[in-house]
């Protein structure tokens, strides 16, 4: 029997074909039930307007009882948006990733809420602790215990 | 007279078997001694259960008295607020089991509460104090349609309207007409799920997947609340509902409970949870729950667990089991100080000098006498620490070593490293009985040797030559004693009190060191009983020592006779 985690990525990735995904996101890359990519780009105005961004996805097998690892990938063609919530190595600190995690949240739920995230940033700015969370940052960002402040994301 | 070895108290009743030794022994022990002994004994075995003066009053509670505890406290408020237990408990949860706190802001505002500690939704229950998040199961019903995944519910909350997505405005749909399909969980999206269950919010999951959350919340995240799973629901699962969702797995609804004690516990600062690895004991120790407490008294406790040794620990800190007689305060701040210092200092003393002008630290790598220091360019002499002006220019060998600027440069350089000598003073003498008392498990298996040796070689029984152990034992248990009493010395302010603290400290190192000695000598087969009676003098000689040296430690951080030369933690 799959496990839940295949079964329900599986199930995820049957809608996005079906339905497509929402606007300004396209999936890259979902070749397996571990890793996928995403691109995503804010429509309309924005302080991103042209910037496209990847995104990586990673689950376990513990998917979606515990959140996915999400971060964007900083590549050759890719860079980190500059955004007081994203660090320069592509780390996200964002609630739903974390303790406001839920279940029923998908992967283009969460797609939609780091859209809107970018979409709603007033100054391109990294965040104030940059450099020393860069520094000593764990590969992955699930590792991280991250302080939530400021409005929720 | 009892020969009960297994004493409850380290403390007291040494020689119980004083009586049969004496008659024994008939003679052959100074009266002197004797008279001592039996003075020793009425005062201290009839004292066994009379706390001393470096003891603390306290209390072990297994688990199942706290739980007890814990229902009590629970039953009292759903008394009082008229709720059921599985409210109550989530209630007081919520006000990490503060009754008072909880009822008077349950007077104030119930509802309010309520939602805050996870109970009831903030629309739907104006008179939240009947609604205990009843549980909605049914099993393979007609639902409404499969949630198409989080994205709609994601919609609700606060989404904002640039979302790009039509924005369906709820999800899985209390208000949508039951159509029928089948109803899917929304996480696992396993169609031949036929149990399902929600809260009073109507977010129904698969047994399966509730199961697999909880288990997940309670083992890797050792949560002892556990939501509901959708995204912003923040209802919490009742006890019972937890029972029944964890099913059969006993083992993870016996943690959930060890976990429910465990915020019990930490939230009340009477009550520490044993800190020993699985040990489900809890100490309770009023005297030592606030930290104002500390500078008065070491709170050394023990739990209830009946494993040898017992399991001991400090009420007031985490650094060691236990730091008697010195005070968590201070006992932190040497602790600290010998990780940043005691390496380091070694090495600084052993292998470098100061300039003498600027004092910079300079260690000499190779090359000649002639140094100059780099940072103030002053040029000096590395033998004699004298100016190398007055070595001229040819020399590059030192023989003035009595010229006055050279004796000056060392003098100088001598009150420098005297604060740093007075500290390995102490560390030296500190780390020593550290290591001497872990050497004690060696000794211990050396002395099990020559406990059966003296079996063999003489008439005595087993009993009777426990006396070897019993003198391992008091030696361990003193030399902690003393090496705390070095930590304390050095933060000590100089005079009068420090040197009668010093007094009682040589004594009891005296004794300490003259009883460890005996017990490494060789035993002769007819020296035995003379050794025996030695030994056992020595002891309670050791043991009487150890006490004087608590008690006035004790009576004296009481009384604040002691002075620090340095600020400690409380004290002004």
């Amino acid at each position: 029997m799959a496990s839940i985690s295949s079964r329900r990525l599986r199930k995820e990735l049957n809608e996005i074909n079906a339905e497509g995904c929402p606007c300004g996101i396209k999936l890259l890359n979902a070749d397996n039930f571990e890793v996928w990519y995403f691109s995503i780009e804010v429509l309309g105005e924005s302080l991103y307007q042209g910037e496209v961004f990847k995104l990586m996805f990673r689950f376990d097998s513990n998917y979606p009882i515990s959140s996915p690892a999400v971060q964007f990938v900083i590549g050759p063609d890719a860079q980190a948006p500059i955004h007081p919530h994203v660090y320069s190595n592509g780390h996200i600190c964002a609630s739903i990733l974390g303790n406001e995690w839920s279940p029923v949240l998908s992967v283009s739920a969460v797609c939609v809420t780091l859209q809107s995230m970018l979409a709603s940033c007033k100054t391109k700015e990294r965040p104030v602790d940059n450099d020393r969370y860069v520094r000593h940052a764990p590969e992955n960002p699930k590792k991280t215990r991250f302080h939530y402040d400021g409005e929720s994301v | 007279m009892s020969s009960d070895y297994d004493y409850s108290d380290d403390d007291g009743d040494y020689y119980d078997e004083d009586d049969m030794m004496s008659t024994q022994d008939d003679g052959s022990a100074p009266s002197d001694e004797e008279m001592d002994m039996d003075a020793f004994n009425d005062d201290f075995v009839p004292a066994r259960n009379v706390r001393k003066v470096y003891e603390v009053e306290h209390e072990s509670l297994s688990q199942g008295a706290i739980e007890k505890l814990m229902l009590a406290d629970i039953e009292h408020i759903s008394g009082i607020f008229g709720v059921d237990v599985g409210t109550a408990s989530l209630l007081l949860r919520h006000m990490n089991w503060n009754k008072e706190r909880l009822i008077e802001k349950y007077m104030d505002n119930a509802s309010a509460v309520s939602v805050a500690a996870g109970i009831s939704l903030p629309s739907r229950s104006p008179s939240s104090s009947s609604a205990a998040a009843p549980i909605r199961s049914q099993s393979s019903s007609t639902r409404s349609g499969a949630a198409p995944l989080g994205r709609p519910s994601r919609q609700r909350g606060k989404q904002n309207s640039r979302s790009p997505t039509p924005a369906l405005t709820h999800g899985g749909g209390r208000s949508q007409p039951p159509k029928a399909e089948p109803f899917v969980c929304p996480i696992c999206f396993d169609d031949s799920q036929t149990s399902f269950l929600g809260l009073s919010c109507d977010h129904l999951f698969c047994s399966g997947c509730w199961n697999a959350y909880a288990t997940t919340k309670i083992r890797e995240e050792g949560e002892h609340m556990i939501r509901c799973m959708a995204e912003d629901c923040s209802l919490v699962v009742p006890d019972a509902t937890v029972q029944n969702i964890l099913g059969d797995d006993t083992a993870t609804w016996e943690r959930f409970q060890e976990l429910l004690v465990r915020h019990f516990v930490g939230s009340n600062p009477n009550l520490k949870y044993c800190p020993y690895p699985s040990c489900t004991y809890t100490v309770s120790c009023s005297a030592a729950a606030h930290k104002s407490a500390l500078t008065t008294m070491v709170p050394t406790v023990r739990c209830g667990a009946a494993v040898t040794p017992p399991h001991k620990f400090c009420f007031g800190c985490p650094i060691e089991a236990d730091h008697r007689p010195v005070i968590c305060g201070v006992a932190k701040m040497w602790l600290k100080k010998c990780r940043d210092d005691s390496e380091t200092a070694n090495w600084i003393k052993s292998n470098t000098k100061e300039c003498s002008k600027c004092q910079s630290t300079i260690e000499k790598n190779g090359g000649c006498n002639h140094m100059t220091c780099k940072k103030c360019k002053h040029e000096f002499c590395w033998v004699c620490m004298g100016p190398w002006s007055e070595h001229g220019t040819a020399w590059y060998s030192c023989n003035r070593f009595d010229e006055k600027e050279g004796v000056d440069a060392r003098d100088a350089q001598s009150k420098s490293r005297a604060s740093l000598e007075r500290y390995l003073h102490y560390y030296n003498r500190w780390a020593n009985h550290e290591q001497s008392a872990k050497l004690s498990i060696e000794l211990y298996s050396k002395t099990e040797k020559k406990m059966e040796e003296m079996q063999i070689t003489s008439e005595l029984t087993w009993i009777e030559v426990q006396f070897m152990k019993k003198a391992v034992d008091e030696v361990e248990k003193c030399r902690t004693t003393l090496k705390w009493t070095y930590a304390m010395a050095y933060y000590m302010d100089k005079g009068n009190e420090k040197e009668l603290f010093e007094d009682n400290q040589r004594d009891l190192e005296q004794a300490v060191e003259d009883l460890s000695e005996l017990l490494e000598s060789q035993i002769d087969a007819e020296a035995i009983p003379a050794l025996r009676q030695k030994v056992t003098d020595k002891t309670v000689y050791v043991s009487k020592r150890n006490e004087i040296m608590l008690e006035d430690t004790a009576k004296g951080f009481l009384d604040g006779r002691w002075g620090w030369n340095v600020t400690v933690d409380g004290f002004e």
